[in-house]
């Protein structure tokens, strides 16, 4: 138990000197800095504008009212900008890494490697655009009339951690092909596009392979609509909130055995 | 004109390299285009059949999004703009001011051959699902709109490489362009009815939108294809693609020539 305490203080001690590090290294391009949040407000201002006009011209896609959907795009900002801050740029690093050698460096350091590539650099900036999100999933539900209780906020918190999880588990997954082709950032590339998907209620797919594909295998119609649904009461009965967490379990668990598989194929390129 | 062709040559080898890598882009690329078609299909249910929404039926509809794609697989600026900031960072243009050759003729060259590449392998996934999706897919009604539209893509194209060329000229004044790039683009994206026809915006913002350069990339020669636009309006659109084109040269050719004065040909 103490051993486990040990542990967890000391990459806590890690992680937050690694914060350190990134946020000195991010203010000394204050201007880049503020752009930067501007860019990502302005592409989910585009999401929510996209919303209202088809709105104007329907008052329900798939039995989601207006607000209902703009709850579900406001929860899948603060998701995918979480996602953003912690993990995205370590990932899209992670074929360059492989490219150059450098991870050499990593493998000697005494940590866990997974644990130094996904996290080494910590994007500050999404925190200003994670909470625009949070702030319109607040209004939304403030138009919806909807007060939470304080055990679906605590769900929130849970199935969000999920959805991370799955972003997190996914993209890692994709990455490490690298190993084997070197050049990967086109698979990175592509995620984004899966990303796109993750906003749109999943009630408008017809069952089908489609839907069971971006269920069960890339579950992007899970990661914000659960969330979404939990906050509007849209859901069944808690049970509901399941197939989420059992599939961030399995795509963790893929990845990390796959990551595994990965590193028995490492040619260093530096030596 | 023999140089440049030989340019464009160059330009394919170049980008062939990259061929599986563009199957695969353009293949991702249905994901959330299927996406969008579902949605709106489940927005077409709920009215009753046959239902005209800012003047498209359900069909039509679905051809404008496919055309959107296969439209933005000939015109789209892939790595162009990224190259361009790249070759006046790095002071790569130092060389064209010794050459006989002009730097905007040159570019034009390459991009012209990367879409050449790119157009033909995304027509191998793209064709597929519109396949898929023939019952909804809208043929033009004859070969004079055919024709037309097909001007007008090639004219977008134009268009769509002066803005992109412009946007990478800021690369002499600011050191870092990617962020002018992205928020370009986000205006792009939404003003050139990349995300849904601007016939299903207000009346009064389409005015202002349209008089953009942004809906001449995607929104008009899609229109003119699908019949959408004709007539006079047919024409005017014409003209103002033609107007923005001639005000994005200019442009172009006018930063090109305040730029050099403050470029400093870092490392060459």
């Amino acid at each position: 138990m103490n051993a486990a305490f040990a542990t967890v203080r000391r990459y806590a001690g890690i992680y937050a000197a690694l914060i350190r590090y990134s946020l000195i290294h991010e203010m000394q391009f204050k201007a880049n800095f503020l752009l930067w949040i501007l860019v990502e407000g302005l592409w989910f201002g585009l999401q929510i504008a996209f919303m209202t006009v088809l709105y104007g011209h329907t008052d329900s896609i798939a039995g989601w009212s207006r607000w209902e959907v703009v709850l579900l795009v406001g929860c899948n900002q603060f998701i995918q900008q979480l996602f953003h801050m912690l993990f995205v740029t370590n990932l899209s690093n992670l074929s360059e890494l492989i490219r150059k050698g450098t991870l050499d460096l990593l493998f000697l350091q005494p940590v866990n490697t997974r644990f130094l590539i996904s996290v080494k650099k910590f994007e500050i900036g999404n925190i200003a655009n994670a909470l625009m999100g949070l702030a319109v999933v607040g209004y939304a539900l403030v138009k919806l009339d909807r007060v939470p209780s304080v055990a679906q906020w605590l769900g929130f918190v849970v199935v969000c951690v999920a959805g991370l999880a799955i972003h997190y588990s996914l993209m890692f997954l994709l990455a490490c092909i690298a190993f084997w082709t070197v050049r990967a950032q086109g698979i990175v590339w592509g995620y984004y596009n899966l990303f796109n998907i993750a906003r749109l209620p999943a009630d408008a797919f017809p069952r089908g392979a489609y839907r069971a594909v971006f269920t069960w295998v890339l579950p992007m119609l899970l990661v914000s609509n659960v969330p979404a649904k939990l906050l509007a009461d849209r859901l069944g009965s808690p049970w509901e909130l399941m197939p989420l967490i059992g599939m961030a379990v399995v795509c963790f668990v893929a990845s990390e055995l796959f990551w595994r598989m990965s590193l028995r194929h490492y040619t260093s390129a530096s030596s | 004109m023999g140089k440049y062709l030989h340019v464009f040559g160059l330009g394919i080898q170049n980008t062939l390299v990259y061929r599986i890598n563009f199957l695969f882009r353009a293949a991702f690329g249905l994901v959330p285009l299927a996406g969008t078609l579902f949605l709106w299909k489940s927005i077409y249910a709920g009215k009753e059949p046959g239902a005209v929404l800012g003047g498209y039926t359900l069909a039509q509809m679905i051809s404008y999004y496919l055309l959107v794609t296969l439209v933005d697989a000939v015109t789209a600026v892939a790595e162009d703009d990224w190259q361009i900031a790249a070759d006046i960072k790095d002071g790569q243009v130092s060389q064209f001011l010794l050459k006989p050759m002009d730097y905007l003729t040159y570019r034009l060259c390459l991009y012209g051959s990367g879409r050449a590449v790119y157009t033909t392998m995304a027509l191998i996934p793209v064709s597929v699902f519109i396949v898929f999706q023939r019952e909804n897919f809208v043929l033009p009604s004859d070969a004079a709109t055919l024709s037309v539209a097909l001007a007008s893509i090639v004219m977008a194209g134009i268009l769509q490489f002066f803005i992109a060329y412009m946007v990478a000229l800021l690369a002499f004044w600011v050191l870092d362009v990617s962020t002018f790039i992205f928020i370009q683009f986000a205006f792009e994206y939404i003003a050139s009815g990349h995300l849904f026809p601007l016939d299903i915006l207000p009346v009064a913002l389409q005015k202002v939108v349209l008089l953009t350069p942004y809906p001449y990339l995607l929104y008009f020669p899609v229109g003119v294809y699908l019949g959408q636009i004709r007539g006079v309006a047919l024409w005017q659109g014409i003209g103002m693609q033609a107007g923005w084109i001639l005000v994005a040269y200019l442009g172009a050719r006018w930063m090109w020539s305040r730029g050099l004065r403050t470029y400093t040909a870092v490392g060459g």
